[in-house]
C-alpha cells in the first residue's frame, strides 16, 4: 500500500460521499453495496485471468448460478411439488449423469472404430429417450402445483447466509465440470468457450421452471438482515430514529442497506485476505510462473492442466458466491436479468481498468467501474441538458439527445476500456 | 404418394426454406468473423454490433429514401441504400483500425489483446448504435413480402400444405450467393486476393514478398465491412432490426466460423448452414410432417420435437463446444492456436 493507491481508494470513497450529500445516502448505499458486490466478482476474476492468465468469458454463469444455490437453500420446500415429482426428476438427472459417464468410458474403454461409435450413439439416444421419459411428466407433475405462486420444488429453507456457501459451491461444481471440457483450449477459442457455456447455462436456467421458475422468476428470498417493515414498528427502533431525528421509514431503510454493507464487507475481507495470501504463497509464485511462461513451468514439472483447473474453479467460486450474495440483496432471482455485457464484460473491464493480477487493483475496479455505470446515466443526462439547453423545446434532436442519455454508459465503458489497455495496459494499480 | 408430397411441402416450408435464409445470413456473417481471424490473427468479438452498426445505417439511409418517395417496388429500398451503409460501415471500422487494432499490431501483441480491445470497440458501437438509432424493433423493409404466398401454392398444386416464400427468404439466397462468388473469385483470381491468401498462410514469407501488410488490412476491413453490411441488413429485412439481437448473433456466427475452422472461408459458408439446420431440426415438432408419412393409426400425440424452441440458440452453443472439443480446427481444417 503506498500513498498513491490510498489515494485512489480516498478518492472513489469521496465520490461516494459525494452521492450521498447531492442524490441521497440510500442511493449512496445502494451504490456501494453493488460496489462490494463487483468488488468480490473482479477478483474472482482476477483469481482467473490475473493469477494464472485463462481468458474466461464466463463469469455471468458462475454469477448466475451462485444465484441458484440460494435460491435453492433459502427458499422454503414445496412439500407438494417435491410429492408430484420430486424424487423422479433428481432420479432422471441422476440417469442422466450415469448415461454420459457411461458414454465418457466407452469412449475411453472401447478401441476407436466402428463398433465404439455405434455403441456410443445408440447409448446416447437410448438414454435421451428414457430420460426424456422419466423427467417429462415429473416436470410437468411440479409445474402444475400453484403454478402462479411456486410451481417449482423450492429450496431447504435455511437461513440464506448457507446459500451464500452453497452458491459458491454450485459455481465450483460446474466450473469443475467445465474447465474439465474445455481448459485444453487456448486463448481466443477458451473464450468463445467459456461465453457460449455461460449462455447455456442461463438458458437452462430461463427454460427449467422446475428449478428456478424459469421466467416468472423467484421473490421473496429471505434476508440475512431485518426486515423494513418490522423495523418500523419496532418500539426501540423508532426511540432511535426520534432521537436522531431522521424519518423512521428513510432510516429502516438505510439501516437495512448498511445491514447488508457490513455483510458485504466482511465477506470481501475475507475472501481478499484469502487472495493475497494465495498471492503470496508458493502456490501464488507457481501460478504466475505458469502465467508468464507455461512451457517452462510445465518443463519444471508442473501439471499446468490441473493448476488451470484449481484456479479455473477457485475464481468460478468467488463469482458464485458473489452471485448468490446478488440475489439475496435484491430478494429477487430473475433469469432474463442475466446479460453478458452486464456480468462478464463489465467484470474484465473492472479487472483490467485496477490492474490484472493485483487483487487490491480488482476492488478498486469494481469500486470504480460499478459507480461509474452507474453515475454515468445522471451525468450524461446532465451533459445533454448542457448541450440542448440552447435547442428550441420539443424540437426532435432535443428529445431523441435527452432520451439517449441513458446510453452512454456503454460508451463510456468502451472507451475507459480502449484507454486503459493502450495507456495503462497494467491497470491504476499494477501488479507488483 | 400425395401425402408424401404434403410430408415434403411441410417440411420445407418450416425448415427448409428458413433454414437456407438463416444460414446465408449466418454464413456471411461468419466469413467475416474468419477472415479477419485469417489474416489479423483474433477473434472479433465487436462483429455482431459490426452488424448492427451497418444495419443501422442502412435503415437511416432507407429511411431517408422512403421519405422522398424513392423506392425500386417490389423489391425492398433498403437494397439501394445497402451501398451507403456499406460505405458508412467501411469508414467506421477503418477508422477503429486506425486508432485500436494498428497500435497493438505495431507493438506486436499477443491475440488476447486484441480480443480485449474488440471487446472495448463492441462496448462503444453498442453503444453508438443505441444513441443512433435506439435500443427498439425498427421497420424498414417494404415492397412485395411474399415471392409465393401459401394459399397461391395450394390452388396451384392442389396439395393441401402451402408453402410460403418470403421476398427477403429470395433476396437473402440470392444476394448470399453473389457475394460469396464474387469473393471467392477476388481471392483466389485476382493479384491482391492471392496476396492476402499468402499473408494469411505465411506472414514472414508475404513480408518477404514485398507484400504490403498494411494494404492487405486495410482490403480485409472493407471485406468485412461489405459482408457485415449485406449479413447485417438481410437479417433485419428478413426477421428485425434490434440491435441487441445482433449481439446475440455473435455466438452463432462463432460457432458457424469454428465449425467450418475458423480462417477457412469455405468451412464459413458449410458452418453456416449447418448451425442454422441443426437449430431449426432440432428444436422444430415433426408432428405434421410424421402424421403424413406413417399410417393413420400410428400418427403421434406428442409435438415429436426434440428441444423446446426456447433452446434454439443453446443448440448451436452445444455444436460449437462439441466441435471445439474433438475437433478444434473444425470441420475443414482451419489454424489452430
Amino acid at each position: 500500500m503506498n500513498w498513491r493507491n490510498i489515494s485512489l481508494f480516498g478518492f472513489v470513497g469521496l465520490m461516494l460521499i459525494f452521492v450521498g450529500f447531492l442524490q441521497s445516502w440510500s442511493v449512496a448505499f445502494s451504490l456501494i453495496n453493488l460496489c462490494l458486490l463487483s468488488s468480490i466478482m473482479a477478483l474472482g476474476v482476477n483469481i482467473q485471468w490475473g493469477y494464472a492468465g485463462l481468458f474466461s468469458v464466463g463469469t455471468m454463469g458462475f454469477v448466475a448460478l451462485g444465484g441458484v444455490g440460494a435460491v435453492v437453500t433459502s427458499m422454503p420446500a414445496e412439500t407438494e411439488a417435491w410429492q408430484a415429482g420430486g424424487l423422479q426428476v433428481i432420479g432422471a438427472l441422476v440417469f442422466a449423469a450415469l448415461v454420459i459417464v457411461g458414454a465418457i468410458q466407452i469412449w475411453k474403454r472401447m478401441a476407436p472404430g466402428r463398433r465404439r461409435t455405434v455403441s456410443l450413439i445408440l447409448l446416447l439416444v437410448v438414454g435421451f429417450f428414457i430420460y426424456r421419459y422419466l423427467f417429462d411428466p415429473a416436470v410437468e407433475a411440479i409445474e402444475k402445483v400453484n403454478p402462479a405462486g411456486a410451481g417449482y420444488l423450492g429450496g431447504l429453507g435455511l437461513p440464506v447466509i448457507f446459500g451464500w456457501i452453497v452458491g459458491g459451491l454450485l459455481a465450483a461444481g460446474a466450473a469443475w465440470l467445465i474447465g474439465k471440457i474445455s481448459l485444453g483450449l487456448r486463448s481466443d477459442y477458451l473464450a468463445i468457450a467459456t461465453l457460449g457455456i455461460s449462455e447455456i447455462i442461463i438458458f437452462i436456467m430461463k427454460n427449467e421452471d422446475w428449478l428456478t421458475r424459469g421466467v416468472k422468476n423467484v421473490n421473496g428470498i429471505p434476508r440475512p438482515t431485518a426486515y423494513e417493515v418490522d423495523l418500523q414498528v419496532n418500539p426501540g427502533f423508532l426511540d432511535w430514529a426520534n432521537w436522531l431525528g431522521i424519518d423512521p421509514v428513510t432510516l429502516s431503510s438505510l439501516y437495512v442497506k448498511a445491514s447488508y454493507a457490513i455483510l458485504f464487507v466482511i465477506v470481501l475481507a475475507i475472501i481478499l485476505w484469502m487472495s493475497e495470501a494465495a498471492l503470496k504463497s508458493p502456490w501464488g509464485r507457481m501460478m504466475r510462473a505458469i502465467r508468464d511462461n507455461e512451457e517452462a513451468a510445465e518443463a519444471m514439472g508442473k501439471d499446468v492442466t490441473k493448476r488451470h483447473l484449481q484456479v479455473f474453479v477457485i475464481g468460478s467460486a468467488v463469482c458464485g458466491i458473489a452471485g448468490a450474495m446478488l440475489v439475496s440483496l435484491d430478494g429477487l432471482l430473475t433469469p432474463t436479468a442475466y446479460q453478458p455485457l452486464r456480468y462478464t464484460f463489465l467484470i474484465w473491464v473492472m479487472v483490467i481498468v485496477g490492474g490484472s493480477g493485483n487483487n487490491w487493483g480488482s476492488v478498486l475496479g469494481g469500486f470504480l467501474i460499478w459507480f461509474l455505470w452507474i453515475e454515468v446515466e445522471p451525468m450524461g443526462l446532465w451533459l445533454m441538458n448542457v448541450i440542448t439547453s440552447g435547442m428550441a423545446d420539443g424540437s426532435g434532436l432535443k428529445e431523441h439527445l435527452l432520451e439517449s442519455a441513458a446510453h452512454m454508459r456503454l460508451l463510456t465503458m468502451g472507451a475507459i476500456l480502449l484507454l486503459v489497455l493502450r495507456f495503462s495496459p497494467r491497470g491504476l494499480i499494477p501488479e507488483k | 404418394m400425395v401425402d408424401v408430397l404434403n410430408a415434403l411441402v411441410v417440411l420445407a416450408n418450416f425448415v427448409v426454406v428458413p433454414g437456407i435464409a438463416y444460414g446465408s445470413q449466418l454464413a456471411l456473417g461468419a466469413l467475416g468473423i474468419t477472415l479477419i481471424y485469417g489474416i489479423l490473427r483474433f477473434s472479433n468479438f465487436a462483429h455482431g454490433d459490426t452488424m448492427a452498426f451497418a444495419a443501422g445505417a442502412v435503415i437511416l439511409v432507407t429511411w431517408w429514401m422512403q421519405a422522398q418517395g424513392i423506392s425500386i417496388a417490389p423489391l425492398p429500398t433498403a437494397l439501394l441504400a445497402l451501398p451507403f451503409g456499406i460505405v458508412a460501415t467501411v469508414l467506421m471500422l477503418l477508422f477503429t483500425d486506425r486508432y485500436v487494432y494498428r497500435f497493438y499490431r505495431r507493438v506486436k501483441a499477443a491475440p488476447i489483446i486484441f480480443v480485449m480491445a474488440s471487446l472495448g470497440v463492441m462496448f462503444i458501437l453498442n453503444g453508438v448504435v443505441r444513441f443512433i438509432i435506439g435500443p427498439n424493433d425498427q421497420r424498414f423493409a417494404d415492397g412485395e413480402r411474399f415471392i409465393i404466398r401459401a394459399r397461391d401454392f395450394k390452388t396451384l398444386t392442389g396439395l393441401d400444405e402451402g408453402l410460403a416464400i418470403k421476398v427477403s427468404q429470395g433476396i437473402t439466397v440470392v444476394t448470399a450467393v453473389g457475394v460469396v462468388i464474387a469473393l471467392f473469385w477476388f481471392l483466389n483470381r485476382t493479384r491482391t486476393g492471392k496476396s492476402m491468401r499468402a499473408y494469411s498462410d505465411n506472414e514472414d514469407l508475404a513480408l518477404l514478398s514485398g507484400i504490403n501488410p498494411e494494404r492487405v488490412v486495410l482490403i480485409v476491413w472493407i471485406i468485412v465491412g461489405i459482408l457485415a453490411t449485406v449479413a447485417g441488413t438481410l437479417y433485419g429485412l428478413d426477421k428485425t432490426y434490434k440491435p441487441f439481437t445482433f449481439f446475440q448473433l455473435l455466438l452463432p456466427m462463432f460457432a458457424a466460423a469454428i465449425v467450418g475452422g475458423l480462417g477457412n472461408p469455405l468451412g464459413a459458408i458449410a458452418g453456416g448452414f449447418v448451425i442454422s439446420f441443426s437449430e431449426v431440426t432440432v428444436t422444430y415438432a415433426f408432428k405434421r410432417v410424421v402424421t403424413y408419412l406413417v399410417p393413420e393409426a400410428w400418427a403421434p400425440d406428442s409435438l415429436v420435437q426434440l428441444l423446446s424452441t426456447d433452446y434454439k440458440f443453446a443448440v448451436s452453443f452445444s455444436i460449437l463446444i462439441i466441435v471445439l472439443l474433438f475437433r478444434p480446427t473444425g470441420i475443414f481444417k482451419g489454424q489452430s492456436l
